[in-house]
């Protein structure tokens, strides 16, 4: 057990970050440090799949001197999940990040919490 | 797979898909009439085409794959249409055009001007997701097309801007986003786990492990983690905080496409893991299920009472929809066939009665100053006879009235929990509880729609404006009492459907 985790530890640091991003997601108030929190959270997941997706020793897949062999390279497959899953996060992040900015131009402040309370008392 | 000719019907999941997403694209460029009126044109032809998928995959008997581009099997991307399927997608696009046909003359009132047809470019891609997702076998796409999902609902919510809905899309979004993240942390542990991204490929790869014994923990995570991951997006109880804001006080149709086409489409994803990528037997060997059930149950209680505590009629339907997703991940918990036939049918039976009820309750609303409040409705029945009419028919359908069609679900998941020795006591004594509890909801508004009053100074109801509406109305609860007289053909299809899902 303690040696694999050793061994795989670019895999436990990625999950060690994953979690570190979900908690700041789900429990800081403050947007901006909720977005950040789910940066940390997605770019964990591409950290996980492009340490599964390396194999050491080998090269990119990208055939030069003529090297047909399969063993040279490593699988491309999570590299092309990784800049699919950027995308994504990409775009969500701009979402939030207009969102709040709507939100701190009505309210002038970035706690979430503190909010809900204003739009209680308004009573809307 | 005798006939190596593709017929030309088969072509329709790939094609309804990618109607819809350039529908959006065109709509984004149009006056919100043009585009209003290509999305309604859209949505016919999905319904035609779905019926058609539909139709061909009953005669054949048997499910097809559908090859996206050049390359085959454990490379390439697929589509894979059967019964159920093309079932739910018929389904699906029938609600959504009849959700946005109910809750037109809200939008136009509630959405600024210049931005009609930005709605639509949502409700197309909405559309266009929830058709992927019922479609494609690959993991992956359906993980994108969940974060697409996402961000066009976000935009549904918050379309009508006031800081409710803002704050209640802030809300959902967090939530959405660590439900795809845990999602996306499960896919690509299983993709580790068996090297392959396409769902029947999966599978093979889990039975394989299964039957050697190793990786049993990692795999037993995964399973775990991508249910979570799913739930959190279906907002099942206790991940339910966001929902009341954001079905309360969204314009109208944004309330009854996200409660009913929305929160299901993730279940119906779920499902397909269920069936196509871990199999039935390994997901009812792990203990998720018993985790399942025991929040499904919790959610039937808890949603339901939060309902009758509410004073807010749109907040208390919402409410509502958390008990009845309760139901559905009941039926799941089951871990027999004859359970997830009930919660595939409460999906079918929920959308319809829920987006009746949100487009109904407008219709009350509306008559009473627009004022939610109870106190304000009373009496609104006799303002708006339609609108009081359906709501007694979603309300009834929704306690557990014979012909409706929210009766036959209960009676579906009471004979399911009867089959299972262990959980029938626990599901049978929370399936009577719950039903209680709806009906105190449930009947207390009914009666107070229909407590005469003196003399009121709202104005009843118009007829001019109202013809659409009142329209949408009649076809809510035709529907809603075809699924409750009828239920035994769709039943069948429904089981037809899930031994093809495998």
């Amino acid at each position: 057990m303690g040696a694999n985790l050793f061994q795989n530890y670019g895999e436990a640091v990625a999950m060690f970050l994953f979690v570190i991003g979900f908690g700041n997601l789900l429990l800081q108030s403050n947007l901006i440090k909720k977005i950040i929190g789910l940066n940390i959270m997605d770019t964990a997941v591409y950290l996980f799949l492009a340490e599964k997706g390396y194999i050491s020793g080998r090269a990119a897949p990208i055939i030069a001197d003529g090297v047909q062999n399969m063993e040279a390279y490593i699988n491309p497959v999570p590299s092309g999940l990784v800049l699919t899953g950027i995308v994504v996060s990409v775009s969500v992040t701009a979402l939030m990040l207009s969102l709040t900015i709507r939100l701190y131009q009505r309210y002038h402040t970035l706690d979430l919490d503190e909010i809900s309370l204003r739009l209680k008392k308004e009573g809307l | 797979m005798e006939s190596t000719q593709m017929q030309f019907v088969q072509n329709f999941p790939c094609f309804s898909i990618m109607l819809c997403m350039f529908a959006g694209i065109v709509s984004s460029v149009l006056k919100g009439r043009g585009a209003r009126r290509l999305n309604t044109v859209v949505l016919g032809l999905n319904i035609v085409m779905s019926a058609a998928v539909l139709l061909f995959t009953v005669s054949k008997g048997e499910f097809y794959v559908y090859v996206m581009g050049r390359f085959s099997a454990p490379w390439g991307n697929e589509l894979r249409a059967g019964v159920l399927e093309a079932g739910m997608a018929l389904f699906f696009c029938i609600i959504m055009l009849l959700s946005l046909l109910g809750g037109r003359h809200k939008l136009l009132q509630e959405v600024e001007a210049g931005k009609q047809n930005l709605y639509y470019v949502l409700t197309d891609l909405l559309l266009s997701s929830l058709l992927a997702l019922i479609y494609t076998n690959d993991l992956f796409t359906a993980y994108v097309f969940v974060e697409i999902n996402t961000i066009s609902a976000c935009g549904l919510i918050m379309i009508r801007q006031n800081g409710r809905t803002i704050e209640a899309a802030v809300r959902y979004m967090i939530m959405s986003l660590l439900g795809s993240g845990l999602f996306l942390v499960g896919i690509c542990m299983l993709y580790d786990l068996t090297g392959h991204l396409l769902m029947s490929n999966i599978k093979t790869e889990v039975a394989y492990i299964m039957a050697n014994g190793t990786y049993q923990v990692p795999l037993l995570v995964t399973i775990a983690i991508m249910s979570v991951g799913l739930a959190i997006k279906s907002a099942l109880f206790p991940f339910h905080a966001w929902l009341p804001d954001a079905y309360g006080y969204s314009t109208v149709s944004s309330a009854a496409i996200l409660s009913s086409l929305v929160s299901k489409g993730y279940i119906f994803l779920l499902f397909k893991i269920i069936y196509r990528v871990i199999g039935f037997e390994v997901f009812h060997d792990s203990k998720i299920i018993n985790v399942l059930f025991v929040f499904g149950l919790m959610g039937m209680v808890f949603g339901s009472l939060s309902a009758i505590k509410e004073n807010d009629i749109r907040r208390m339907i919402a409410f509502s929809s958390v008990a009845q997703i309760g139901y559905i991940y009941m039926g799941i918990g089951f871990g027999t066939q004859v359970g997830m036939v009930a919660s595939v049918f409460h999906v079918l039976s929920h959308a319809a009665t829920k987006s009746l009820l949100f487009i109904a309750a407008i219709g009350l609303t509306d008559v009473s100053g627009g004022s939610r409040k109870f106190i304000e409705l009373t009496g609104a029945g006799y303002r708006n006879k339609f609108a009081g009419a359906a709501f007694t028919v979603g309300a009834l359908s929704m306690v557990g009235v014979p012909t409706f069609s929210g009766f036959i679900s209960k009676l579906l998941f009471a004979q399911a929990a009867v089959q299972n020795q262990g959980k029938m006591l626990p599901a049978l004594l929370v399936l009577g509880v719950s039903t209680i509890l709806n009906a105190i909801y449930f009947m207390k508004t009914v009666i107070r729609i229909y407590t005469p009053v003196e003399h009121t100074e709202y104005p009843a109801a118009g007829w001019r404006q109202g013809r659409i509406y009142a329209a949408t109305l009649v076809c809510f609860m035709i529907l809603n009492v075809i699924l409750g007289v009828f239920s035994q053909p769709i039943v069948d299809l429904i089981e037809m459907g899930l031994n093809m899902f495998a």
